[in-house]
């Protein structure tokens, strides 16, 4: 249970950080970090006790394996994240090329 | 089997595009054109045809509860035939407009990579499918977005981009709490195992839906990335995005989900009802105030889809036929309201309200398509918006909620004087206009016209015998609420 915890707390840091830093940089961390916590819940879900890699041998029994399909949805999910994190740190050079700044109190140009 | 179809062509047509063109954007725009035009035959043939039926398509033919699964019933192909209307439409409008930022055929990519993602949601009948779908759909769109490449641009599609990510990651995590609870992934195992699970996980489940694809619908309190990554995108794409994307990604998913895999339950139908007239006033509000036309639209946006909400949390089926019909109607005079903003800032170079004049001599398409997209959304006769509006505002009083319907008249009237500042000052001011700087050109004219030609045509869904083959069956798939499973798992 302690760990299912945990992992929400690490959930919330990054929630906590896009919302409150003022620093892109630290917004694409911030939302790394919401990305990190969902995955390790995924897994955590699949995972069971003394249960062993989830690959059908002989004289094996699936009972005893860990759950291989949210291994699987992880995975993905890491490539999509991936994907929208190198889209993220695109924009922010942009606008760093733009305004000369990595403080979004001072990109603003849309209001209202 | 059509099914998987609506995915293969625009994904294919995306990336044969790099493939066939060299430098100019001329066959990316044939090819485009082709596929959607393509689509729009395919998705009427499935809606008009094959309307009533659900067809089950298994991939690489694993059965369910193992394999992935799409599903088409009279809901999907229903906004099947929205998305490819529209984006036959954006299409025709670009091929011209777009040229203003070079000839380019990435645009011609993005756009099917776009529409590839708004298709699959719509047709998978996978949590997961439907999440990587929509991550499709974002990185297109997110790109889109920041096309123009002016800082403000790069600005909108930065805060769009962070709230995609919180939005997907609370997706991910209520995926991974029904994974756990269910084991399962497929839509329709879920709602069955749902059912059986107690109702506190229910809660859970529905919470953290509700706040991941309400961000992506842009309900009221989740509205703020909307108004600046609509109208900082190029016109066509800002009809395509306030058009169809919010509907897709957001209010669609959030039908299906609460509607055929929760069961519509009761708490959340409320969250609905109160979420739904706190946008649809907000939104009105602070839309009135706005002089940039494509800002005023894109706060007209989140009112709209507050009217949508608002008759989904009504829980009958007239209040249903209204949240379907009215979808549909504001993804045709929200586009078209677009494309005259796209239409007035070429040919005056400013989008401020205040700098526009009497145009109305000079551009005679965009000032009366402008008319009739205006007289739809502010819901007067005999134009679409009006009767979307009246069943919502009847359903609400026969459900026993006069309080409901009397916002949504409120809602309204403030949607008419907003419209009314837009053609006081935009379209029909007192400043005559001596010249134009830019030109409409034939391909924007065709798009204004077949949308509005639509506005009135539209209206004709009210009539009960066209009513009865158009939007019944999609009320029906949605009021059927979990039995929709029973369809789908027997096929």
């Amino acid at each position: 249970m302690t760990l299912y915890v945990l992992c929400f707390v690490l959930f919330l840091v990054g929630l906590y950080g896009i919302m409150t830093k003022r620093d892109l940089i630290k917004i694409i961390l911030s939302s790394g970090i919401m990305g990190y916590a969902c995955n390790l819940m995924l897994v955590l879900f699949g995972y069971r006790r003394g249960a062993v890699y989830p690959i059908l041998e002989k004289g094996k029994e699936a009972a005893a394996m860990v759950d291989p399909l949210p291994q699987a949805l992880v995975l993905t999910s890491i490539v999509i994240e991936l994907g929208v994190t190198a889209l993220l740190a695109a924009l922010a050079i942009r606008l760093f090329q733009k305004y000369r700044t990595y403080d979004i109190t001072k990109i603003r140009r849309l209001s209202g | 089997m059509i099914l998987p179809y609506f995915v293969i062509i625009p994904l294919f047509a995306a990336f044969l595009i790099p493939l066939v063109s060299k430098r100019a954007d001329g066959r990316a725009a044939f090819l485009s054109l082709v596929s959607v035009f393509s689509l729009v035959l395919l998705s009427g043939y499935a809606f008009f045809v094959r309307s009533g039926e659900t067809l089950v398509y298994r991939m690489s033919a694993w059965k369910l509860p193992i394999g992935i699964n799409l599903v088409q019933d009279a809901l999907s192909s229903f906004m099947l035939v929205m998305v490819s209307l529209i984006a036959l439409t954006s299409l025709v409008y670009s091929v011209k407009y777009i040229r203003r930022f070079g000839r380019d055929w990435r645009y011609y990519s993005l756009f099917m990579i776009l529409v590839t993602g708004m298709n699959g949601v719509v047709v998978t009948g996978d949590l997961f499918n439907l999440f990587v779908f929509m991550e499709i759909a974002l990185l297109a769109a997110l790109a889109l977005v920041a096309y123009g490449g002016r800082a403000h641009e790069f600005e909108a599609s930065f805060k769009y981009a962070v709230m995609a990510s919180i939005s997907a990651s609370f997706i991910l995590l209520a995926i991974a709490v029904v994974y756990a609870a269910t084991s399962s992934l497929g839509l329709a195992t879920i709602s069955l195992s749902l059912a059986r699970q107690s109702p506190l996980l229910v809660l859970w489940v529905g919470g953290l839906f509700l706040a991941g694809f309400g961000l992506k619908a842009a309900i009221m309190p989740f509205h703020a990335w909307l108004p600046d990554a609509h109208s900082s995108a190029p016109a066509p794409i800002s009809a395509m995005l306030s058009g169809v994307l919010i509907k897709t990604l957001g209010v669609y998913v959030l039908i299906r989900l609460f509607y055929n895999v929760l069961g519509a339950p009761r708490l959340f139908l409320q969250i609905f009802l109160g979420l739904g007239s706190v946008s649809i006033l907000l939104g009105v509000l602070l839309a009135v105030g706005q002089w940039d036309i494509k800002r005023l639209l894109a706060y007209h946006s989140i009112s709209q889809i507050g009217y949508i909400l608002l008759a989904m949390g009504l829980d009958s089926t007239l209040g249903m036929a209204g949240a379907v019909y009215h979808m549909l109607n504001h993804a045709i005079f929200k586009s078209l309201l677009f494309y005259n903003a796209g239409a007035l800032e070429t040919a005056l170079g400013t989008r401020d309200l205040r700098e526009m004049g009497n145009v109305s001599k000079l551009l005679p398409v965009t000032s009366g398509t402008s008319m009739i997209a205006s007289l739809s959304i502010a819901g007067i006769p005999p134009f679409n918006g009006f009767f979307s509006k009246l069943i919502i505002i009847v359903a609400a009083v026969q459900a026993g909620r006069p309080f409901f319907a009397f916002v949504a008249v409120v809602g309204s009237l403030l949607t008419l004087a907003s419209f009314m500042k837009v053609q006081r000052f935009g379209l029909r001011g007192g400043r005559p206009v001596k010249e134009l700087v830019g030109e409409v050109d034939g391909g924007m004219k065709t798009a204004m016209v077949i949308l509005a030609a639509l506005c009135l045509a539209t209206s004709l869904l009210i009539i009960p015998g066209i009513r009865k083959l158009t939007i019944d069956p999609v009320v029906k798939v949605i009021m059927d609420k979990t039995d929709q499973a029973q369809v789908v798992l027997g096929k």
